[in-house]
């Protein structure tokens, strides 16, 4: 029965993903190795519980990355990919004639025809947006600048695709064809046949009528069917949108990622987005996570096996001129120290596209079989060993250069006692630093962000550069010794990575921190630690005050009013914190949590009235006593 | 045993020497809760649902400070502007603090001899303290005499230890309600209650 076949495969993938990914991100591996490692335990060179089908799974699975390039759309609004144009087509476009051109002269050297060469080269110059991106976004570094880059790099290459899907046939006919036992051509799109101008043209029209759609019908559509008030219907909606985009780009010749990040971007500022983030979400997840089972499983050991010196050899070459090229390319776009190794190594693998383009060459009789099945094996391992040149760039690279950039501050912190540790000073780790300093208080002051860190080194502030996740970096900024540890970054995440691990081994360090929401609040509070302030309701409950002013009240009225509201805002907290440890185990998606935290805090303010502490002032049982005594 | 509540207030707490050293003579007392105002209202944001209950569980209150401007630091008079309600402290209905006890422990840089009708300070500790006295009457409290620490300024370690010694013994007595209405109507300080020999 063929659907039993299909519920069996399910099974075994996702089997296979719930196992093996948290055990890899239990071990600091991070879950692409971990779907990796999974696809190749299921393969058929291990236990062979999938076999030829993995192929298919994987053609399949690609619509992951076409989920991903449509949410990576939703959060990028037109005027933020404006400001990137020089990185994208300035770094981008270099990044892949260069290498591209490097990579072509190694081929020819290996004696492969020009036209072959020049078609290596171009497949082999783009990286892999699924992984880099998951890699970014489980790490937090969408907002980092070598991130950025990357992004920018990633995405200048999906743009790039087109072009070479389109010049591919072309070059094919320059040279003699490969032998090929299999001879069908199966066209990508009936576009990709027609002259040059006209097909651009189609592509022009086609991005045209996506922008008008998505500015101006999917609002009303979005709102008919939200209306419904039925939640799969919309998710059939999102479905069905971001699945037409990527059919109709896909029958022009456009890489349907493309399409779909188009898509995303013209839809960014609508007020479905985040509506539309978390439909489509779940379902990007589990997909890119099955592309990447179906790499790992796709790896033909085989091959590896017959030839493994040279197969590791290329490999490693490939690695290399992609990795010299961005570091170089890094330097002259003028990343900041040490960013520019992190962006090397995000991108210095094999694109998940060049398992199409390679398809599509030997289709073209481009490539032969041989070929072909090389090229393919080197670019899944490029992929493959990826994340762990991150994990080498994190463990190795990137605390030797920290350390060479600030050699002699290490020296200082080491025969210094001091009390505070700040970590982090961006906007609001600024304050509280100068808070402490104009208090005549020594405070160690980490920031992962090099040009913050210059600055302020100007002003006599004592700034150390480097990243406090790493152990080694607590260490060494004298967390033995210290007081406080002031956690006001802003990446939560580390934070709470941090507070957790300096609670176990430094319990005598008393820890202050940095809130994004409630829920992180409450994250904090279950390690014990309750000096937490969210990074916005001060402020907020000032304007607040502000706005009493205006709007008539005296200031010792209005001020009187925000403290009560924020002693009030206080019971709220710990109320709504007994209900989220009575239900921890929920899963609270990131888009979803403010929404989350406007319900809740909404539903138990219903059950406090404002206490009004200041009765006393102007007592009406007073009035009413002394005119009965009259 | 009776209950004891010290409403402690020193705005500069660092700098303060006899009062911290009064304060820390009696907060290790069984029956005894030091309430310390500055330190837990900084922004002078009196939660007051807390202090009033705090009130009904104790029998006797001291406000203690030192005698500024010849009345307590700013945050004593936030504290019963605000905690001392129509209703609940007085009022016909406002019986929360009845029967109980109340008086006030100060020191002061003046000498004795300063507070007296012909002293440069015209008054009489007793006479300056009339608002609380009276505030304490209007709640239906019986007031006793102030425990008081004169010529703060010219003190030193012994003889603030003294006066430490002395306060712990007193408030001992309160506790364990071992002074008699008697002799209290004859004393004009709380201080006198300690006999030295000397």
């Amino acid at each position: 029965m063929h659907n039993q076949e299909f519920f069996l495969n399910a099974l075994i993938y996702l089997g296979a993903a719930v196992v093996s990914v948290p055990i890899a991100k239990k071990l600091g591996l991070g879950s692409v190795l971990g779907y990796l490692l999974a696809g190749i335990i299921i393969g058929p060179f291990v236990l062979r519980l999938v076999g030829n089908e993995a192929g298919e799974v994987m053609h399949f699975a690609e619509f992951g990355v076409v989920l991903m390039l449509f949410i990576i759309g939703l959060e990028l609004e037109p005027k933020l990919l404006w400001k990137m144009r020089r990185s994208i087509f300035g770094l981008g476009g270099l990044q892949v004639i260069i290498t591209a051109g490097i990579i072509t002269g190694v081929a020819l050297l290996l004696n492969f025809q020009l036209n072959r060469a020049v078609a290596i080269g171009l497949i082999l110059a783009l990286s892999s947006t699924a992984i880099v991106l998951q890699t970014l976004s489980e790490k937090g570094l969408m907002r980092n600048i070598a991130g950025r880059s990357a992004f920018s790099v990633l995405l200048f290459q999906d743009m790039a695709v087109i072009p070479i899907l389109a010049l591919l046939p072309i070059i094919a006919t320059l040279g003699t064809p490969a032998d090929l036992s299999d001879t069908s051509i199966n066209s990508i799109g009936q576009v990709a046949q027609l002259p040059g101008w006209l097909q651009l043209l189609i592509i022009i029209g086609a991005i045209t009528v996506l922008v008008i759609i998505g500015r101006f019908a999917a609002r009303h559509i979005f709102r008919l069917v939200a209306e419904t008030g039925l939640h799969e219907v919309f998710v059939a909606l999102a479905l069905l949108m971001v699945i037409g985009t990527a059919l109709g780009m896909d029958a022009i010749g456009l890489s349907p990622a493309l399409g779909t990040f188009i898509a995303g971007v013209v839809l960014a500022d609508s007020e479905y987005r985040h509506e539309l983030e978390t439909t489509i979400d779940p379902f990007k997840g589990l997909l890119l996570g099955l592309f990447f089972i179906s790499v790992g499983a796709g790896i033909n050991f085989n091959l590896l096996i017959e030839d493994p010196w040279v197969i590791i050899l290329f490999v490693l070459l490939l690695i290399f001129i992609k990795f010299v090229v961005l570091l170089i390319l890094g330097r002259i776009f003028r990343l900041k120290k040490g960013f520019e190794f992190l962006f090397a190594f995000l991108l210095a693998q094999a694109s998940e596209f060049a398992f199409v383009l390679i398809s599509f060459s030997k289709q073209n009789k481009l490539f032969d079989e041989q070929t072909s099945g090389m090229l393919l094996l080197v670019v899944t391992l490029s992929m493959a060993i990826s994340p762990l040149l991150l994990i080498f760039n994190d463990k190795a690279v990137s605390p030797i250069l920290a350390r060479w950039q600030n050699k002699l501050e290490y020296d200082d912190i080491e025969d210094e006692e001091t009390p505070v540790i700040l970590a982090g000073f961006g906007r609001f780790g600024l304050t509280v630093g100068r808070i402490l300093l104009a208090n005549g208080i020594k405070v160690t002051i980490l920031d992962n962000n090099p040009s913050n860190v210059e600055t302020l080194r100007k002003y006599g502030f004592k700034l150390y550069f480097g990243d406090i996740t790493r152990p080694t970096m607590l260490e060494k900024a004298g967390i033995e010794n210290a007081r406080l540890l002031i956690l006001s970054m802003a990446e939560h995440e580390n934070a709470l990575k941090v507070a957790e691990i300096v609670r176990k081994k430094y319990p005598h360090v008393k820890i202050l921190a940095r809130a994004k929401d409630i829920f992180h609040v409450f994250e904090y509070l279950n390690l014990n630690i309750n000096k937490v302030q969210r990074e916005n309701f001060h402020s907020a409950a000032e304007l607040g005050n502000d706005a009493l002013i205006e709007l008539g009240f005296s200031k010792y009225e209005a001020y009187r009013a925000t403290r009560t509201f924020k002693h009030h805002e206080d019971q709220v907290t710990e109320e709504l914190y007994r209900h989220w440890l009575e239900d921890q185990g929920k899963f609270i998606q990131e888009t979803r949590r403010f929404a989350e935290q406007v319900k809740e805090t909404l539903q138990a303010e219903k059950n406090y009235s404002i206490h009004e502490t200041d009765c006393a002032w102007d007592v009406d049982s007073l009035k009413d006593e002394a005119k009965k005594e009259k | 045993m009776k209950k004891i509540l010290i409403l402690f207030a020193h705005p500069a707490f660092h700098k303060s020497l006899i009062n911290k050293t009064l304060m820390e003579a009696i907060k290790d007392l069984d029956g005894v809760t030091v309430n310390n105002l500055y330190e837990k209202y900084p922004d002078f944001f009196i939660d007051v649902p807390v202090e009033q209950k705090l009130l009904t569980q104790h029998d006797i209150i001291i406000w203690q400070h030192p005698f500024y401007w010849y009345s307590a630091p700013a945050i004593i008079k936030e504290w019963m502007d605000l905690v001392l309600q129509h209703g609940f402290a007085y009022g016909t209905h406002g019986r929360a603090l009845e029967g109980k006890w109340a008086m006030s422990c100060i020191s002061t840089g003046g000498r004795k001899e300063v507070y007296s009708a012909e002293g440069k300070n015209r008054y009489t500790i007793n006479q300056f303290l009339a608002p609380f006295i009276q505030s304490a009457s209007l709640c239906r409290m019986e007031n006793l005499p102030p425990f008081v620490v004169h010529g703060s300024h010219t003190l030193n370690r012994d003889d603030i230890k003294k006066f430490a010694d002395d306060y712990r013994k007193v408030i001992t007595m309160l506790r364990d309600n071992e002074i008699d209405s008697e002799q209290l109507s004859t004393m004009e300080y709380m201080n006198e209650i300690i006999k030295h020999d000397a």
